[in-house]
């Protein structure tokens, strides 16, 4: 007998997600992921300035904040056919880099970290233990008897207020918790102690921006200007003070988040490192570019895709393929003019939305109608998952030394094969190494930007076609960038010096999208089946899996198109 | 009711030194804009008492003001505020999912009826409640029932405030702030896209202390935070009244932080503490790091561009006579008419900052 769960909200995410499953003899057998809000950002671009576009859609998103202007600005210039100064490149690739940091140590240590880590269970911990603990996997200084007794009793006072705050109702004490409880302590005190970091490494991009959430963009380069002799410019100052913010990110990732990892990973490994691989298709647009973004060959994490996760093959991405993505509203609330059963590329971005679903207050969703205001996209028909595992092992695959290294050293370590990637543990050590790889790369980008002012070189914006007279009537292009979680693209005409058709294909639409007209789930409804449910009240696993995704709601259904239109030819690059 | 510990021994029992602890009384203090005696009624009202139970909401959002929250600035703020104000839901840190986190609201709308603060993100979509429903039900129907008992509503950012960018022209959604949606409770918009978090911080310490909403302006926001415009308090002005501006980006008068009234910066028509509390600790913001103010804080601010353009030629836009009578003190001007006589009256001035550099190391080398 099939019991249907309701899990709605879930939360520790960006935006509004529910899931419902069905559990036979404690087993997950069927699973539905649905976005249950919608804005319409797309819609609200029509006709702007398309130099204005960065700033709302960087509003899609508060939490990967920058990603979706850092991918405006790109799709405004391959547009018009403009190249941003290399300063202007690396001060993007730092804010970037920043944004991964922050974004995926937030991730594991606040959205994630509760579905591993008994809050309540580090009351019972020794913390003479946590302390040795603490001293044999890291140099971190804040590891004394002392510094752990103290967080423990705030911990305490806490639990013993009878207020719990953010931690009310949690799952303490469910059996799939696995972690001793000194463990638990020594993540607790680490997870109160990333929460006052955190602020530290986005000033990077108040710096270059201005501001922290929602930083500043410019199409043709960066608002900030270079000049080492001016008090209110980028000046040594304000550079020794980025520098400063990166030598920090990279000692916390390598002392703290990397050693956390690790230490959690190895109590679950046997079980999650085999639990919630779901598809078996990875998609990266690839990200980081150091010799301009017209040459993806030359990005830190490659371009590329895999398939049925053979690792010997990375299949090219063409932006400028149509056959290549394409998306179905056959299960989300919207409707196609030619009917709802065909894909439709960004470019030929159809979409008229009509909800169709239950009246709210309402106990259920039904399936076997549309379900989601997420729409449904597809690489060449297939269902992809995208994310930091997917561009760990594009990496991994295209044979990139510094991305193989640092995978086979875990692997090594942990002591698993490499198809323990192939989980939902996999997804979350994914996102760790990544992070640990960026803190290298941005102090690699550091070093260029002083070595190119050194040079004489301080230019941070390219003016040539600021001006709407010198753009061409019509044109169209694309940006593609790695947000924190995965694939992003937009795909812009601009007519008449107008935006007339804006267009975004955004991570969580890959992942967390409903069925296909083939009947093909999307990432997170596959990677949920077969998964054992221990209490069907305290859905525990349902999160690790939904959460090892870092699912990000907001994007995913911001899509609506009142009026629809169609383009039929896409602009190479 | 039960019996809460008080804001001062949650902080005190956390190993936070009293000195430390006068020293956030402190800087709220100034951050509220009170005069030093003000201070004592923030440390007695922290110390006495109880902590607030706090519902916070996401509707229509991006979650921009609760990351703004966490980034919170002074020492253990972050943690001293996430954990004295109770918490009790808000769904981007709570621990649990589902049905538990709704019970977690619940219970507090049950055991604190007229004690609890309700905070909004998030703007509510009217043209049809199903565009944005939790656990089953409507943003619209969940905020009703929830405020009914609230004693006050935080709304937090552009969004909850005035609708922000889902609000824009042609408004899809139907996307409304709270105090469109709801009636007969104090609303205080925290504006900004997001708000700065040192007045997130601000906002909930003037709560604590005086028992009471703060003074509010017209827009309902905190007068002691939204009653300067950005231009008056912008560091950039003296270049703005002696006619010095950034003509294109990047040009020499960017290099050396001239005024970005003509790249279309929106400070003079826009009410923020940017200048003044300035961005993540206190490290920039938007005009410092070379872009104008887009004035996230004031509602509409979407449809008041394009953000390139400076005001004056901003079709029915009609903020002329403020944005230039302020900047150089005499009548209605053009954009040319701003600089030439810019140049009258200032030559001095934009004589004096446009060769700083130059007069400043030879009177350094003599």
């Amino acid at each position: 007998m099939a019991e249907k769960i309701v899990i709605d909200p879930i939360t520790r995410i960006e935006g509004h997600l529910r899931v419902e499953i069905e559990v036979n003899n404690g087993v997950i057998t069927d699973a539905y992921s649905s976005g249950t809000m919608v804005r319409g950002i797309e819609n609200i671009l029509k006709d702007r300035d398309p130099r204005d576009a960065w700033a709302f859609v960087g509003r899609v998103c508060g939490v990967c904040t920058s990603t979706h202007s850092l991918t405006s600005v790109r799709t405004v210039e391959n547009t018009l056919g403009i190249t941003p100064p290399p300063n202007a490149e690396l001060i993007r690739n730092l804010m970037a880099s920043a944004l991964y940091i922050q974004d995926h140590v937030v991730h594991f240590y606040h959205l994630h970290a509760l579905d591993w880590v008994d809050v309540v269970s580090c009351l019972k911990a020794d913390p003479a233990e946590t302390s040795k603990i603490a001293q044999s996997i890291s140099k971190w200084p804040r590891s004394s008897v002392g510094y752990f007794t103290d967080v423990q009793a705030k911990i305490k006072k806490f639990v013993e207020s009878g207020q719990l705050g953010i931690f009310a109702n949690g799952y303490w004490g469910h059996s799939a918790y696995k972690l001793p409880a000194e463990v638990n302590l020594l993540a607790v005190a680490h997870y109160l102690e990333a929460l006052e970091w955190q602020r530290e490494i986005v000033k990077v991009h108040t710096i270059f921006g201005g501001k922290n959430p929602h930083p500043n963009y410019l199409v043709g380069g960066v608002p900030c200007s270079i000049n080492i002799d001016e008090a209110n410019a980028v000046n040594a100052e304000r550079l020794a003070f980025v520098g400063n913010l990166f030598e920090q990110a990279k000692t916390f990732v390598e002392q703290v988040y990397i050693p956390d990892l690790l230490a959690i990973a190895s109590f679950y490994k046997n079980d999650w490192g085999a639990i919630g691989g779901g598809l078996t298709n990875y998609l990266s647009f690839g990200e980081f570019p150091v010799n301009g973004y017209n040459n993806p060959e030359s990005f830190k994490i490659p371009r590329g895709v895999i398939l049925n996760r053979d690792l010997s093959k990375v299949h090219e991405v063409k932006s400028d393929d149509k056959d290549q993505i394409q998306e179905y509203v056959n299960n989300s609330w919207y409707e196609y003019s030619k009917g709802d059963s065909v894909g439709l590329h960004p470019w030929d971005g159809e979409t008229n939305i009509k909800y169709t679903g239950p009246r709210p207050p309402y106990e259920h969703l039904d399936f076997s109608k549309k379900y989601s205001w997420v729409k449904t996209p597809r690489w060449k028909g297939h269902a992809m998952e995208v994310g930091p595992l997917s561009r760990m092992l594009v990496g991994y695959a295209s044979g990139r030394a510094d991305i193989k290294e640092v995978v086979d050293a875990t692997l090594s370590k942990l002591n698993v094969p490499v198809t323990a990637l192939f989980s939902t543990l996999g997804r979350t050590a994914a996102r760790g190494l990544e992070t640990l790889l960026t803190t290298g790369w941005a102090l690699e980008f550091y070093q260029q930007l002083l070595a190119n002012i050194k040079n004489g070189d301080t230019r941070t914006m390219n003016n040539e076609k600021w001006d709407p007279e010198t753009w061409p009537k019509e044109a169209r292009g694309v940006g593609m960038t790695e947000a924190p979680r995965g694939a992003l693209s937009h795909f812009l005409v601009i007519k008449d010096k107008k935006i007339e058709n804006y267009q975004l294909v955004v991570p969580t639409t890959w992942n967390a999208s409903p069925r296909d007209p083939k009947g093909q789930r999307s990432a997170y409804e596959e990677s949920l089946l077969g998964t054992p449910i221990a209490d069907p009240k305290n859905p525990l696993e349902v999160l690790r899996t939904i959460h090892s995704f870092d699912p990000c709601l907001a994007c995913a259904v911001h899509i609506y198109d009142e009026k629809g239109t169609h383009i039929h030819e896409m602009k190479t690059y | 009711m039960e019996k809460r510990p008080t804001f001062y021994e949650e902080v005190t029992s956390d190993g936070v030194p009293r000195r430390d602890f006068l020293k956030f009384c402190t800087a709220m203090a100034a951050l509220l804009g009170l005069e030093s005696s003000g201070i004592g009624q923030i440390v007695k009202a922290l110390e006495t008492k109880p902590r607030l139970p706090v519902i916070w909401f996401h509707f229509q959002e991006c979650t921009c003001c609760s990351e703004s929250f966490i980034r919170s600035s002074h020492p253990a703020v972050a943690d001293i505020v996430l954990n004295k104000i109770s918490l009790d839901y808000q769904e981007t840190l709570m621990a649990a999912s589902g049905f538990q986190a709704e019970a977690a609201y619940k219970a507090v709308m049950e055991k604190f009826p007229g004690e609890y603060i309700v905070m909004v993100e998030g703007s509510i979509p009217t043209e049809d409640e199903a565009f944005c429903c939790i656990g089953g039900r409507s943003a619209l129907q969940i905020l009703e029932e929830a405020v009914k008992n609230a004693k006050a509503v935080v709304a937090w950012g552009n969004c909850a405030s005035a609708g922000c960018v889902q609000a824009a022209s042609p408004n899809p959604t139907g996307a409304k702030p709270v105090h469109k949606v709801i009636s007969g409770k104090p609303v205080i918009n925290v504006q900004g896209c997001p708000p700065i978090a040192d007045v997130m911080v601000g906002v909930v310490v003037h709560l604590l202390t005086f028992d009471r909403i703060p003074q509010l302006d017209a827009l309902n926001r905190p007068k002691s935070f939204y009653s300067r415009r950005v231009h008056d308090t912008c560091y950039r002005r003296a270049n703005f009244d002696a006619g010095l501006f950034v003509e294109s980006f990047d040009d020499e008068g960017a290099k050396r932080g001239y005024c970005l009234y003509k790249m279309g910066c929106k400070g003079p028509v826009t009410y923020n503490s940017c200048g003044i509390i300035k961005w993540n600790d206190s490290t920039s913001y938007p005009i410092q790091s070379g872009h104008g103010c887009i004035g996230c804080s004031e509602a509409g601010f979407w449809d008041n561009g394009p953000f390139y353009q400076h005001l004056p030629s901003v079709a029915g836009f009609g903020i002329e006579t403020t944005a230039d009578k302020i900047g150089i003190g005499l009548g209605v001007l053009t954009a040319a008419g701003i600089a030439g006589h810019a140049i009258v009256t200032n030559v001095r001035k934009h004589k004096e900052i446009a060769n700083e550099p130059e007069s400043g190391s030879s009177s350094d080398n003599t």
